[in-house]
């Protein structure tokens, strides 16, 4: 044990003393607020400084009279079509619509004419205004006035309430669901992928340094092994506790400055409104971010937390194990490469699944056989955590994961223990059979 | 008390047997040569001995004690190939190595500092070994073998990639720590460094130990009653008691033989039938170098070795 922990340290100390630990931890959190901050101020500054679309309107109809909007002003023309077409090109407005006489049942012939190709956006709000007019025109048609029109228009806004089995009720929205077991699903793959390469690049560099026969003598393989998965799991909690609190510190910054600023913020929440689908427009109806937020303090940080760190440790140290076998069979990373794919699929698949089924559907029978299956529960159950999924999966997936990684774990150091003493082999898959059988 | 023995030692791999019931006595306080071709099975035995790797059978004691993990703090090994982390600085390196077997950390800094000191490398201290002179990285590797002061050091081919004042340097080394009590263990190809340091021998070959004993007992078992002489004026045996298996002129008319007596005639019996029939200028026996048993051993070449004879010590 003693020399696990001397191991462990010595893992741990290289890493975090090198430069590029301290420059990959300090800047990542604050290059993403700062891409975040200049995104947000390229787009409000943008918004701002936008110009009405002037947009000449030559309607032969008669029918349709389009008021100017916020984005768009209408110009009535009263020439007819061609002398409307000269006197646009002379102009400096962005188009011409031109409307002929048309039936409301076929509205055929509607012609946009511009200098440049317009964007798919403006040529949907155009659509959308003039299909709005029309909407109207056929409601008159058929004799339904305005004010019953207005009252056949409803928000609905689904208030989704869980109801627990002791019966206490939990405002949830599932959006923002969605978005935090993303988050979570998506952290856990990097990290494991990040830092399962480490492991595997430093038993490399041991194994062609040649310094690991001098190791092995004072250690156990096995020993080497686990000091070195642990002191690189080390390793990334520190970096990923770090990045944590630099990134709420500097966000919650970010957002203290922006919302000092009246316009911009209203600004920003137009952009969101505008952003986001129509459903989702809905269901962000009075004052949307205090619901997320008041949806965020509903869950159970604590048991999120817990479990977070739980899948964190245990999905890397499942192919941690496996990461330290290759590097150990292998004498260089090219070579490496022929099994980096197969014990990277499981975990592909993994990912793939959170977006296919875990997400859409967390209570899937799809979803629960992907948190369950040890090769892919830390990615699928954690993008399934914010979801509260039953407690008997949570702990089903949990004892199978320790059971995983135990049996990769004893899986790979059987394959470590022969490969580190091996140069030169051509290494493949019955090989590795050949060493896993072989008595110490 | 012995340092190590080892009695019917085997290893057996898939295609093929390691080691094949290997005994070996090494006494305390010696230096052993392990000699044998490559693939001999020199290395698997370093590494049962140094518990990397288990025998599948037979028994290996420590100064009486049966080989156990408390004895990696007693041994001290040097293997072939030489390494260390490239990126560690030199110091961090020999505590962290001094650790792995067993030191405290204060007792590991100590170490390190005086050893450090003892081969002028006190400048390279907070240095990265990648930086080091191959040279200079040999010396912090022997530094690391030796520094938790093991009473078996076991070194594998250690003068390669040293020049030579260095080789000097290490040599004199190993020879302080014999008399410090320690025993050393060569494994080598190099048949000078057998010759010069070695005061016992095991010569292992296809996986199989051939022989063993003090060199001086192995050298008088090998000699065989061979003479060489140099005369003036050549000359041919008549009677059947001598051999001579070569003659080669030198310059003017002299010349230098080989002479084997065959029955139980002394060697005086030999010179005086020798000025009888030719000028004696010198005479002297032939005792085989450890080169010339070793091969003679591993190939079975009995004659073309003796054939080959050169009377300087290569």
């Amino acid at each position: 044990m003693n020399k696990i922990w001397l191991i462990f340290q010595r893992e741990f100390l290289n890493r975090v003393q090198k430069k590029s630990f301290l420059i990959a931890t300090i800047l990542v959190p604050l290059i993403f607020p700062a891409i975040i901050g200049v995104m947000g101020y390229i787009f409000v500054k943008q918004e701002e400084g936008a110009t009405r679309t002037v947009v000449e309107v030559r309607d032969e109809s008669g029918k349709m009279q389009l008021e100017s909007t916020d984005r768009y002003e209408f110009i009535n023309i009263d020439a007819d079509k061609e002398q409307a077409k000269t006197a646009f090109k002379n102009s400096d407005h962005f188009a011409l619509l031109y409307i002929p006489n048309f039936e409301l049942s076929s509205p055929d012939g509607i012609t946009l004419y511009t200098r440049e190709n317009p964007s798919i956006r403006k040529m949907e709000d155009l659509e959308s205004l003039l299909e709005g007019r029309i909407h109207d025109l056929k409601l008159q048609q058929f004799n339904i006035d305005k004010e019953t029109l207005k009252s056949l228009k409803t928000s609905v806004d689904i208030n989704n309430i869980n109801v627990s089995e002791e019966g206490a009720e939990k405002q949830s929205n599932t959006q923002a669901m969605y978005v935090l077991g993303f988050i979570l699903g998506i952290l856990i793959y990097i990290f494991v992928l990040v830092y399962g390469m480490q492991i595997m690049l430093g038993v490399i560099e041991e194994k062609t340094s040649k310094i690991v026969e001098v190791i092995v003598s004072s250690v156990r393989p096995f020993q080497l092994m686990l000091g070195k998965i642990l002191g690189i799991a080390a390793v990334g909690l520190v970096q990923f506790a770090i990045w944590m609190i630099l990134i709420s510190v500097t966000s919650s910054a970010a957002l203290n400055f922006i919302g000092m600023d009246m316009p911009q913020k209203q600004a920003m929440e137009q952009m969101s409104k505008q952003v986001n689908d129509p459903e989702v427009a809905a269901a962000m109806t009075d004052n949307p971010m205090t619901k997320i937020l008041a949806t965020y303090e509903e869950l159970n940080v604590m048991s999120i937390v817990f479990n977070f760190a739980f899948y964190f440790l245990g999905g890397y140290l499942l192919y941690g194990a496996l990461f330290a076998a290759v590097g150990a069979a292998v004498d260089s990373q090219q070579e490496a490469q022929q099994f980096n794919l197969p014990i990277m699929l499981p975990l592909i698949i993994g990912y793939f699944a959170l977006f296919m089924f875990i997400l859409p559907d967390p209570h899937s029978s799809a979803s629960f056989w992907f948190s369950i299956i040890p090769f892919t529960s830390p990615v699928a159950m954690v993008g399934r955590l914010a979801f509260d999924p039953p407690l008997w999966q949570l702990i089903l997936s949990q004892v199978l994961l320790v059971g995983g990684f135990i049996f990769t774990t004893w899986l790979a150091a059987r394959i470590y223990r022969v490969g580190i003493l091996m140069h030169g082999s051509k290494v493949n898959y019955k090989v590795l059979a050949k060493w896993f059988m072989m008595k110490g | 008390m012995e340092a190590l023995l080892a009695k019917g030692v085997t290893k057996r791999y898939t295609s093929h047997t390691a080691l094949d019931r290997v005994d070996l006595t090494i006494p305390e306080k010696s230096i052993y040569g392990l000699l044998g071709p490559n693939g001999a099975g020199k290395t698997t035995l370093i590494r049962i001995i140094n518990q990397i790797i288990n025998a599948d059978e037979g028994d290996i004691r420590i100064f009486g004690e049966p080989l156990n993990q408390k004895h990696i703090g007693t041994i001290g090994y040097l293997p072939e190939e030489r390494g260390l982390y490239k990126k560690l600085k030199v110091g961090e390196q020999l505590i962290y190595l001094a650790q792995l077997k067993g030191l405290s950390r204060t007792e590991a800094i100590e170490k390190s500092k005086y050893w450090i000191k003892k081969f002028d490398l006190a400048e390279w201290w907070g240095k990265k070994v990648e930086d080091l002179s191959k040279g200079m990285a040999q010396k912090v590797q022997f530094i690391s073998t030796v520094m938790h002061e093991p009473r078996l050091i076991i070194l594998d081919e250690p003068f390669s990639g040293f020049d030579p004042v260095n080789a000097q340097l290490i040599t004199e080394e190993i020879l302080e720590l014999k008399q410090k009590g320690c025993t050393i263990i060569f494994s080598t190809h190099r048949m000078e460094t057998v010759e010069d340091l070695c005061d016992h021998i095991a010569l292992i070959d296809k996986s199989k130990k051939i022989l063993e004993g003090s060199k001086k007992q192995v050298k008088e078992e090998y000699r065989n009653n061979t003479f060489v002489v140099d005369h003036k004026g050549s000359f041919n045996f008549l009677n059947g008691h001598y051999e001579l298996i070569s003659q080669k002129p030198s310059e003017d008319d002299y010349f230098r033989s080989l002479v084997r007596i065959t029955d139980e005639r002394s060697p005086n019996q030999l010179i005086r039938d020798l000025t009888e029939i030719t000028e004696v200028h010198s005479f002297v026996e032939k005792i085989p170098t450890m080169s010339e048993i070793f091969i003679r051993l591993v190939t079975g070449e009995n004659q073309k070795v003796f054939a080959n004879y050169s009377p300087a010590k290569s």
